[in-house]
């Protein structure tokens, strides 16, 4: 096995896309106290609009209008239609019915646009190399890490500079709580599903540079190996969530390339037998070092 | 009546509606028939989810794992030997030579199901909540990656082909009826009502001397040979390929489960009954057909949207499903 620098800056450039795909989940579940599987769903629709776009011609700001409008309005709709009759019912039922969102949705883009896709080659010229002192390095991967941190840091921002961020962060430390001392519920957690949704359209852009054909399936894999480095980071507080998501982007995007075919067809193996040893471990997650511990 | 003979009818409800579905499906033509058998086959997979998911409250995303190698153990050991170096020119040694019977296959399938249930659950038992949801998740991942590309032990990426198609309504029928007895009696015995009592309140539990650990292993374990079990009568009813125990077959079993209501077997076996229903008639619906006059021709597809709309609104007006969890009783 051999690493070159392409290697690893395509396992950076994927372990910061899952970053914000971790964020975009960490948020909801903060709030909601929901794990929300049909989030790549959403990223889904999202790139179908890029797709629809780039094959009417339109121009590029067009396209990415088109796909935050369509990622938010699932957003918001799933929010009213299911998330909020569901509040308040155990996790295991709010996990199942998202499954089935999840399910609804991709066989209505099934249905809509076919099993063999769309291509959104709108923004795919950034998949050219940069040289940067002898090593080529492609555009999207330094694209993804800068967009990713800007995302982080105006999440950040709003988090800890603001009114309704300082209410946030008290709903997903204890939603009853906070309640009580005023905390609008609705408010918060539409803000929490929006910038969700945010993240969700950011990560379609990006994700369709990598891999232009979008199929109904799209992003149904990468949710799912988010999904277990979140899990595996700790759900419940936002920064290891983040770094999960992170570390399993980073290995998987770093391993997939560098191992040779018959090796790497093994790699869901691997990355999932680590999940597993990590969740046996440490239960409550692999960055998160609180010492609260779980009381009768 | 004594209170052992009132308990007794809460098996007598599930093995009705299995009987009856088995007999509607003797009146339908041969070709509509298939359906039934495989709504039969669903019933043994969702009471295998039952056992462990509605009896210990922990979710589990795993069990079409041990479907998947049921299915593998069955299909390899009744290709015929004269096949296998044609269909599956990869295979170990020690399997191409092998072959076995319809029943003997059944049996080594619960085996090889209970058996991996069990090496997974020693570790991952200990586990609950969303971490148990996730570890589960990555046993399925984990088998389907294993299964998809080692050929030593199955077909790899093909279909199975020329395993004999012994799984017609009568097998399915009796097997169904067998896995609703087995997770009855499961549920009856002590393991079960100690296992119940800790997802009920696992504190409680603990405090009178239940081990939450102990009893979610042998949950898992029996619902990982009813598992296997199902998965050898589902290679013996169609050609079965990786991808067709892998996550639509897990959506579908839970949403099966969730909608008939997790916390009984009757729940179970309803949700499956009707959520094969419903799925059936609106595939058939796919390609025409008519209802009280009307004719219907809906645009392929819409079967799992329908599939996917009624879960979701079953979760959200009835949470404990349609039998609210509860087993059906005529007497108290």
């Amino acid at each position: 096995m051999t690493v070159t620098w392409q290697n690893l800056a395509d396992g950076v450039a994927l372990g910061a896309i899952y970053a914000l795909m971790a964020v975009g989940i960490g948020l909801v579940f903060g709030v909601l106290r929901l794990v929300n599987f049909a989030y790549g769903q959403l990223i889904m629709a999202g790139a179908f609009a890029l797709a629809i776009s780039s094959q009417h011609g339109w121009p590029l700001w067009v396209g990415i209008v088109l796909c935050f409008a369509t990622v938010l309005v699932l957003s918001v709709a799933m929010d009213y239609l299911v998330f909020r009759p569901l509040r308040g019912h155990s996790p295991a039922v709010m996990l199942v019915a998202t499954f089935a969102v999840a399910f609804l949705l991709e066989n209505g883009a099934l249905m809509k646009f076919g099993a063999l896709g769309k291509i959104a080659t709108s923004v795919a010229s950034l998949n050219r190399p940069w040289t940067l002192g002898g090593v080529e390095i492609r555009k999207i991967s330094i694209v993804a890490v800068i967009v990713t941190v800007v995302c982080l840091f105006l999440l950040y921002l709003l988090l800890e500079r603001t009114e309704i961020g300082l209410q946030m962060r008290a709903a997903s430390m204890d939603s009853a709580t906070a309640r009580m001392l005023g905390v609008r519920a609705n408010r918060v957690i539409t803000l929490a599903v929006l910038i969700s949704g945010v993240f969700a359209a950011v990560v379609a852009i990006m994700l369709t540079v990598q891999t232009p054909l979008v199929t109904p399936d799209f992003a149904l894999r990468d949710t799912i190996v988010v999904l277990a480095g979140v899990v595996v980071g700790g759900l419940n507080r936002p920064i290891p969530a983040t770094l999960g998501g992170f570390a399993i982007g980073f290995a998987t995007g770093v391993l997939g390339g560098a191992l040779p075919s018959n090796q790497s067809q093994y790699l869901p193996t691997f990355v999932f037998a680590v999940v597993i040893l990590v969740l046996l471990v440490r239960p409550r997650g692999l960055f998160d070092f609180s010492k609260t511990v779980e009381r009768v | 009546m004594s209170r052992r003979l009132l308990a007794y009818q809460e098996v007598v409800a599930p093995t009705v509606l299995v009987a009856v579905a088995a007999l509607l499906g003797t009146l339908v033509s041969f070709s509509t028939q298939t359906y039934f058998t495989d709504t039969l086959v669903k019933v043994a997979i969702v009471i295998a989810l039952y056992v462990f998911i509605g009896n210990s409250g922990v979710l589990s995303f795993g069990h079409v794992a041990f479907v998947a190698l049921g299915a593998w153990a069955a299909g390899v050991l009744t290709v015929p030997v004269s096949e296998k170096p044609a269909t599956m020119p990869n295979l170990a040694h020690f399997l191409l030579h092998r072959h076995v019977g319809n029943v003997t296959s059944l049996v080594v399938a619960a085996i090889v199901g209970g058996i991996a249930a069990l090496l997974v659950g020693v570790p991952l038992m200990r586990l609950s909540g969303l971490a148990a949801g996730i570890a589960t998740f990555a046993v399925l991942e984990i088998t389907h990656n294993l299964l998809q590309y080692e050929e030593k032990v199955g077909p790899g990426l093909n279909t199975f082909s020329s395993v004999p198609e012994t799984t017609g309504l009568r097998q399915a029928g009796i097997g169904a009826v067998v896995c609703v007895i087995v997770a009855f009696f499961y549920a009856r015995s002590r393991f079960g009502r100690l296992l119940r009592a800790t997802r009920e309140d696992d504190a409680a539990a603990r405090a009178v001397g239940a081990s939450v650990y102990r009893q979610r292993l042998i949950a898992f374990t029996v619902s990982g040979v009813i598992a296997g079990f199902a998965g050898g009568l589902y290679v013996h009813l169609l050609p079965v390929q990786i991808d067709s125990v892998y996550l639509d077959l897990t959506f579908i079993t839970l949403a099966m489960l969730v909608v008939g209501g997790s916390g009984s077997l009757f729940g179970a076996v309803v949700g499956a009954l009707a959520v094969s229903a419903l799925d059936s008639w609106l595939s058939v619906a796919e390609n025409g057909t008519s209802l009280l006059g009307w004719h219907i021709d809906l645009p392929s597809g819409s079967a799992e949207i329908v599939v996917g709309v009624v879960m979701a609104a079953v979760l959200i007006l009835r949470p404990n499903g349609i039998t609210n969890g509860r087993e059906l009783r005529l007497w108290r």
